[in-house]
């Protein structure tokens, strides 16, 4: 029998005003599962992710399930709280708060679970060595490693990940997806949001292609050749 | 020695100035939100002792136990209740809607209480002064005023930069929306800033009503005054606004050394200096 999912969208649209960005997406993700969430610039990536996070009101109360418990509509502090976590596009640390504050702040809505001050740096060291520098001051790979740190402080069972490559040097990038695996072991499941079609590919279970608003192709990264992708991609 | 006096007595109105500018910098900082009925809240508060010292037959000192809080209450409510809806990307919906309170604030003091002027007696703590030598004195009053002005500043400077409640501030000011992803409600973040603000605005309010003859139209004269504070100090700078503040008291005091016409003038002409010299204020955003 198979798992039962942690997340589950059931037919999800999405609005800004009267403007639609996503037309019934369904898809499930499992517990410790990574899925990966590719598209062109526009296709709604981003804003599935907020919308799951809560940043982006659901039309309905199951149109996101999480847990077994429908939550579309929470607001995103609510969301936080049932163990929903989002690194958003271009990090977005907090430029008066240090790298230890914005971790702390981060775990201001905390869960049970394995992840403390300590912790992360235990698995960002040089971010310990950096902790009273103000965030921003960083270079682009370290800011991506607190934005990380900060939403693993909530001990989230879902780490939605949006664009963690954007802007990084390829070394900083293989260096951070490196480190993904070791959360998925932990049983801490992954949605990934990122334009870099092979490095997601290679670090998810499940791959969702999104155009337009919508999921145009869905299978697991072992599965998919090259060729569907780019077809799915580019609607060609 | 008369000058000397003049920047003594400029210093210590100065911490009132700081006090009036406070509020208003810590509001502007978390929520950019430019409180038009700042001034007005000050008279409020004033009033609010007012009645509390007649109600309970205590000093206006001992009120602030009453006032402090109860300010911080209608801070909370007025955030939850009204401001909270008006905010958002557009300056301009919070700025009219505090210019509809000022409004309503003032007629209804009117109402309540005529245009009489009022003030709070004090006692004989009102005429004490520490004899500095030389014919130079500090009256405890001012003095006292002063020194709460510093106590509250540093209280709000230690609590923004070193109690998760300031990271919360900052954290929301820097960036609401991710602010919101860290289990941060925006609505109860911004009313907390506003409760602490109005209780801030209350020392003011009681301070103010011990000092001079207050009646419900000097609000808007004081939010000036809490302006120009804050523009002199730096925005963003506690410790700027409580400086500006300073610079502002002995301005007017100078002026008024000069001619006791030229008070109120010689602080706007200062503030004027300072925009168009450094219009970031000269402290802007010291760290704590």
């Amino acid at each position: 029998m198979p798992e039962a999912p942690l997340l589950e969208l059931r037919a999800l649209d999405a609005f800004y005003g009267d403007f639609q960005a996503l037309f019934g997406i369904s898809m499930a993700v499992a517990p410790g599962q990574v899925a990966a969430v590719i598209g062109a610039n526009g296709a709604g990536k981003s804003t599935l992710l907020k919308t799951i996070a809560g940043l982006i009101a659901a039309p309905s109360r199951d149109a996101v399930v999480f847990g077994g418990e429908p939550i579309g509509g929470l607001p995103a502090h609510g969301v936080v709280g049932r163990g929903i976590a989002l690194v958003p596009e271009g990090r977005r640390l907090f430029s008066s708060l240090s790298v230890e504050e914005n971790l702390l702040i981060g775990g201001r809505t905390r869960r049970p679970g394995p992840w403390s001050l300590e912790a992360v740096y235990g698995f960002f060291p040089v971010l310990a060595e950096r902790r009273h520098t103000p965030a921003t001051a960083l270079s682009g790979g370290q800011q991506q490693m607190v934005a990380i740190g900060r939403a693993l402080m909530s001990n989230p069972r879902l780490l939605l990940c949006d664009e963690i490559s954007l802007g990084l040097a390829p070394v900083i990038v293989r260096d951070i997806y490196a480190r993904l695996p070791a959360l998925a072991a932990q049983g801490t499941a992954m949605v990934i949001v990122e334009q870099d079609v092979s490095q997601a590919l290679a670090a998810a279970d499940h791959v969702f292609c999104l155009r337009e608003g919508r999921v145009v192709l869905e299978d697991t990264a072992r599965a998919l050749t090259r060729e569907a992708v780019a077809a799915a991609y580019f609607g060609v | 020695m008369e000058w000397i006096n003049a920047i003594v007595q400029g210093v210590l109105l100065g911490g009132l100035y700081g006090l009036f500018a406070a509020g208003l910098s810590l509001i502007f900082g978390v929520m950019r939100l430019v409180n038009i009925a700042h001034g007005d809240l000050i008279v409020l508060a004033a009033y609010l002792a007012l009645v509390v010292t007649q109600a309970l037959g205590i000093g206006p000192l001992p009120s602030l136990l009453l006032v402090v809080p109860l300010m911080a209450v209608i801070g909370y409510g007025l955030q939850r209740l009204l401001l909270n809806r008006a905010l958002g990307d557009d300056l301009l919906p919070p700025l009219l809607v505090t210019f509809g309170l000022s409004v309503i604030i003032q007629n209804g003091l009117l109402e309540v209480f005529s245009a009489d002027s009022r003030r709070l007696q004090a006692g004989a703590i009102e005429t004490a002064a520490l004899p500095l030598g030389g014919g130079l004195a500090i009256g405890v009053l001012p003095l006292l005023q002063f020194g709460v002005a510093v106590a509250a500043i540093a209280g709000l400077q230690l609590l923004s930069w070193r109690t998760p409640l300031g990271r919360a501030f900052r954290a929301t000011a820097d960036d609401p929306e991710v602010a919101r992803l860290m289990g941060l409600d925006n609505r109860h973040v911004f009313a907390l800033a506003m409760a602490l603000s109005l209780a801030v605005v209350a020392l003011a309010g009681v301070f103010l009503a011990v000092r001079t003859n207050f009646d419900p139209a000097i609000g808007p004269a004081r939010l000036i005054f809490g302006f120009e504070a804050v523009i002199i100090g730096g925005l963003g700078s506690l410790w700027g606004t409580l400086a500006g503040g300073v610079l502002l008291g002995v301005a007017q005091s100078i002026g008024a050394q000069i001619d006791p016409g030229w008070q109120i003038l010689a602080g706007h002409l200062l503030f004027l200096l300072v925009l168009a010299v450094r219009p970031e204020g000269l402290f802007p955003r010291l760290r704590g």
